[in-house]
């Protein structure tokens, strides 16, 4: 990475030294603080200041793996973890592809994660900030009482080093607010949220978030649940980033090689409509989850997985590329200290279209636009491709927005979906998501209530 | 519950009484330390081999100050007295900016409650008999058809000591053991691929699987998958849904269970606010949730604030009789708390969660609900859910369900998820079975944290629900 942290990479260092013959040792070393404010109806309800860190070693030898944590620096501590984690190698099957990624020469794209005047805000300042928007929020609307708002921060460094030549070291900061609102009518509530992402508070736009919190949970106010039929849909971008969030875990070559991915055998064939061309590109540093390395220390890059429809490749880390006799793609994930690497997307980018949201709609004689999504973790089943959840929105009649509708399900399958894609938006939206989002068009949805 | 000396408190009393004063230095009224010492091992396998063992450890301790409505909190794994001390400093001056006096705490003896039996700990068990139970699964499963082309197994085990001292004069232990198998299958057929998936998990320790048949839970997920590649699509639509014995408790969770948190409540974010005293539910329905009861994922001796555990009735006859509570919504509504108070770990304040949430028995034969329906959708096995706790509007997920036709359970549909109102839903039970049966193991996140929680049902019937299925 391009700003090292000296003391971590020796740590981390120190323990790869320690390899015995014939192993393989991967050290990762983390630490971190986080600062939370929460306000509620004009006071502080918490202020939570705090700081971890830990370590988690991986030890590869003929063919074993094994793996131990913990959370703690202290040197007795590290000494047990690595103790444990070559005490675990015996209980693993022999996997001829099991190893760690070896530096591919592949060049970072050097970009900037930490911020200086973040990592020294004053702390009544972020108070105050929190207490800012909470009020923009009330002042929006009339009918919007606050459930919360929130100013969060966190900082973290990291170091990697392998017995395989990887040596990495890094640090970041970033910070976000967000309010959660109640709007009333009668009996009947609805929520809403809004939120507001930025290198440092000094990026955050109050205003559209308090603005978006107060709309979420006014215009569903009054919505009814509607009568069942095929419709044409159009994915707010908070939606569209969702949905293709649920994609990074078809295109993950760990998945395709153990018989996992629903786009299996389907390389270079037809698998979405012409007009979607989906990229993971973690070096576009517009993108909430850019980096310059993935979960295994290799240089981040950039990866066309969907062009114009058709499908060009899978994800890799190291260990699903040998298995597919393939190269990685600098595509390991990585949780933190308490596991070892994993495989996905890391920054998904949809190619936008030419159209706003607003000509989208015009050009829909009958459909829905879908505002929040309810069940995505319990009704989508990446596997065999089932898609259903829970869905709120507003009716679109003859490219007129109508009436707030909830209480219904939108169902079809992802292979669908993906075929069924009619436009997309322009409107481009960087969220603090792995998708980016912008307005999606889908038809031949079933839309499911009474 | 009984009162004993400390054998090796985690931290010493002594100690935690000056970290205890040092919470209440800025003149808070209320300071808490928690400790926490957790070891965990845990196995997986997939594409038939045991790909990792992992062993875990966490350590350390949140220090939490509460001054008006304003609460400081501050973690630190760092348990000696100066890492301590640095720490409730740290959370007195969130909690307060000024001078204070200085405040004296005098704690007594730990209090214990234990609510589970642990005959085999399992941090004494060989990891390779661990790693022997997923291998059995794999084969078991893989052994049911040809279909199956793929399982992936996990075992996992926790030992989890806390120490909980407030400065109330609150001082409690508790040990909490979690054993924990799962298994996810793939088959494949000429439709595409479907999958099934199973868990084992209870508050006790490596005799679970003495107690239990690991075969017959591989067996069970693996036929899931196989009965759902004959599948068609589900319908769409609102009508009448059967959910069998022990599967849905997840219903009660999103419908009811999360509106009942008297943090929600207090913030009139629950659609059962103002309705104590009141007709919420059906009159056949009796909620509960019990901290207490024996070996269930949700048990615990003590609360995460130091609170022993206990049953609490919510809905009694239909009619709304309490919340659940924490130590900061009982203070301010001052009554007592309900053993609700549960944090993910030293590193999160703690908040109103769950327990074990179930229904208890109604008189229904269930082979007769069944029959007394004429068209509708059989639930044999529910997934995760989601809940809107301001609107009531709630999803969760099928992953095992048959048609209801003519009385009789015919074709598997595909998976999907079902959505209702909570109040609605709770007021639509209108046959309650009388073969109860609780649930797998769950988490349930909540504001970020996960934790773990049982749920159960008798089998029964909703008159109308919403089917998210793709057939018109």
């Amino acid at each position: 990475m391009t700003v090292g942290v000296p003391d971590l990479q020796k740590l981390a260092d120190s323990v790869v030294e320690q390899a015995k013959s014939g192993e393989q040792i991967e050290a990762y070393v983390s630490r971190g603080g986080e600062t939370s404010v929460r306000v509620y109806e004009g006071e502080l309800e918490h202020f939570v200041s705090a700081q971890s860190e830990g370590v988690g070693i991986r030890i590869i030898k003929d063919g074993r793996t094994g793996f131990a944590y913990a959370g703690t620096l202290e040197p007795s501590a590290i000494a047990e973890v690595l103790a444990e984690a070559r005490d675990n190698i015996q209980f693993g099957t022999v996997d001829q592809w099991a190893g760690l990624a070896e530096p591919d020469g592949v060049q970072q794209i050097p970009q900037k994660f930490w911020d200086e005047e973040l990592a020294s805000y004053p702390t009544d300042k972020k108070i105050e900030i929190t207490k800012e928007l909470e009020k923009l929020t009330l002042a929006a609307d009339s009918r919007v009482r606050s459930e919360q708002s929130n100013y969060e921060d966190g900082w973290g460094e990291t170091a990697v080093s392998t017995t395989t030549g990887i040596r990495e070291s890094g640090r970041g900061n970033s910070c976000y607010v967000s309010v959660a609102t109640l709007a009333d009518d009668g009996d009947e509530a609805q929520t809403g949220f809004g939120f507001s992402v930025g290198d440092s508070p000094k990026e955050f736009d109050l205003q559209k978030a308090a603005r978006e919190a107060a709309d979420r949970a006014t215009r569903l106010l009054g919505a009814t649940k509607p009568a069942s039929k095929k419709v044409t849909i159009v994915l707010d971008p908070y939606v569209t980033s969702q949905f293709v969030s649920i994609l990074s875990s078809a295109l993950n070559g760990e998945n395709l090689a153990k018989g996992r991915s629903l786009f299996a055998d389907r390389l270079n064939e037809q698998v979405a409509d012409a007009r979607f061309t989906l990229v993971d590109d973690p070096t576009n540093k517009l993108a909430y989850t850019a980096t310059d390395i993935d979960g295994e220390g290799l240089a981040a890059r950039r990866n066309v997985l969907i062009e114009n429809g058709v499908l060009k490749m899978f994800v890799h880390s190291s260990y699903s590329a040998r298995r597919m006799n393939t190269k990685s793609t600098g595509n390991a994930t990585r949780g933190g200290f308490a596991g070892g690497p994993g495989v996905g997307c890391l920054a998904m980018q949809v190619q936008p279209g030419t159209k706003t949201q607003a000509e989208l709609i015009a050009s829909i004689d009958d459909g829905v636009l879908i505002q929040d999504v309810a069940g995505m973790h319990s009704g989508v089943n990446t596997i065999s491709g089932d898609f259903s959840t829970g869905a709120s929105g507003i009716v679109i009649t003859n490219g007129t927005l109508g009436a707030p509708i909830r209480e219904f399900t939108i169902a079809s399958t992802l292979q669908k979906m993906l075929l069924n894609i009619v436009d997309l938006g322009k409107d481009i939206d960087w969220l603090p998501m792995r998708a980016v989002g912008l307005s999606l068009v889908i038809s031949d949805v079933m839309m499911s209530g009474s | 519950m009984t009162k004993t000396q400390s054998a090796e408190p985690l931290v010493a009393p002594d100690v935690l009484e000056r970290v205890l004063a040092a919470g209440r230095s800025t003149g808070a009224e209320f300071s808490e330390v928690y400790v926490e010492d957790k070891r965990s091992t845990s196995a997986g396998l997939d594409d038939g081999k045991v790909e990792q063992v992992t062993s875990g450890r966490d350590r350390g301790a949140g220090i939490r100050v509460v001054s008006g409505e304003t609460t400081g909190f501050a973690h630190t794994s760092d348990l000696s007295e100066r890492g301590l001390l640095a720490a409730a400093q740290a959370a007195a001056m969130a909690a307060k900016q000024g001078g204070g006096g200085v405040n004296k705490v005098q704690l007594g003896d730990v209090l214990r409650h234990s609510v589970n039996t642990v005959k085999v700990a399992p941090d004494g068990v060989e990891k390779s008999r661990k790693v022997e139970l997923l291998k059995r699964v794999d084969a078991a499963a893989r052994a049911v058809n040809a279909s199956i082309v793929q399982v992936s197994a996990g075992y996992g085990d926790s030992r989890r000591r806390i120490l909980v001292a407030n400065s109330n004069g609150v001082l409690s232990a508790d040990e909490q053991v979690r054993t924990l198998l799962r298994v996810s299958v793939v088959a494949t057929g000429d439709g595409g691929m479907q999958t099934g998936y199973d868990s084992l998990g209870h508050t006790i320790g490596f005799e679970m699987f003495d107690e239990n048949d690991v075969e017959e839970l591989a067996i069970r997920a693996a036929k899931q998958a196989v009965t759902k590649l004959s599948a068609r699509p589900a319908p769409s639509g609102a009508m009448p849904v059967v959910i069998k014995r022990g599967s849905g408790g997840v219903l009660f969770h999103e419908a009811c269970g999360h509106g009942l948190e008297a943090d929600l409540v207090g913030k009139s974010a629950s659609v059962y606010r103002g309705k104590m005293g009141e007709l919420v539910a059906s009159s056949l329905v009796t909620l509960v949730d019990d901290g207490t009861m024996t070996a269930e994922w949700g048990a615990i001796g003590i609360d995460d604030e130091g609170h022993p555990s206990q049953r609490n009735t919510l809905i009694q006859d239909g009619v709304l009789t309490d919340y659940m509570w924490d130590y900061l919504r009982a203070r301010k509504e001052g009554r007592a708390q309900s053993g609700n108070g549960r944090r993910q770990s030293y590193q999160h304040l703690p908040m109103v969660r769950m327990t074990n949430t179930f229904v208890l028995n109604g008189k229904e034969d269930p082979d007769e609900i069944v029959r007394n329906t004429k068209q509708g959708v059989y639930v044999a096995k529910l997934g995760g859910g989601q809940v809107d706790t301001a609107s009531g509007d709630f999803v969760f997920g099928m992953t095992e369900a048959y048609l209801i036709e003519n009385g009789e359970i015919t074709e598997p549909l595909r998976e999907g998820n079902l959505i209702g109102n909570g109040p609605e839903v709770l007021k639509d039970i209108d046959l309650l079975g009388n073969d109860f049966a609780m649930g797998n193991p769950g988490t349930c996140g909540k504001d970020g944290q996960g934790v773990p929680v049982g749920d159960g049902q008798p089998t029964l019937r909703v008159r109308s629900l919403t089917i998210g299925g793709t057939a018109a």
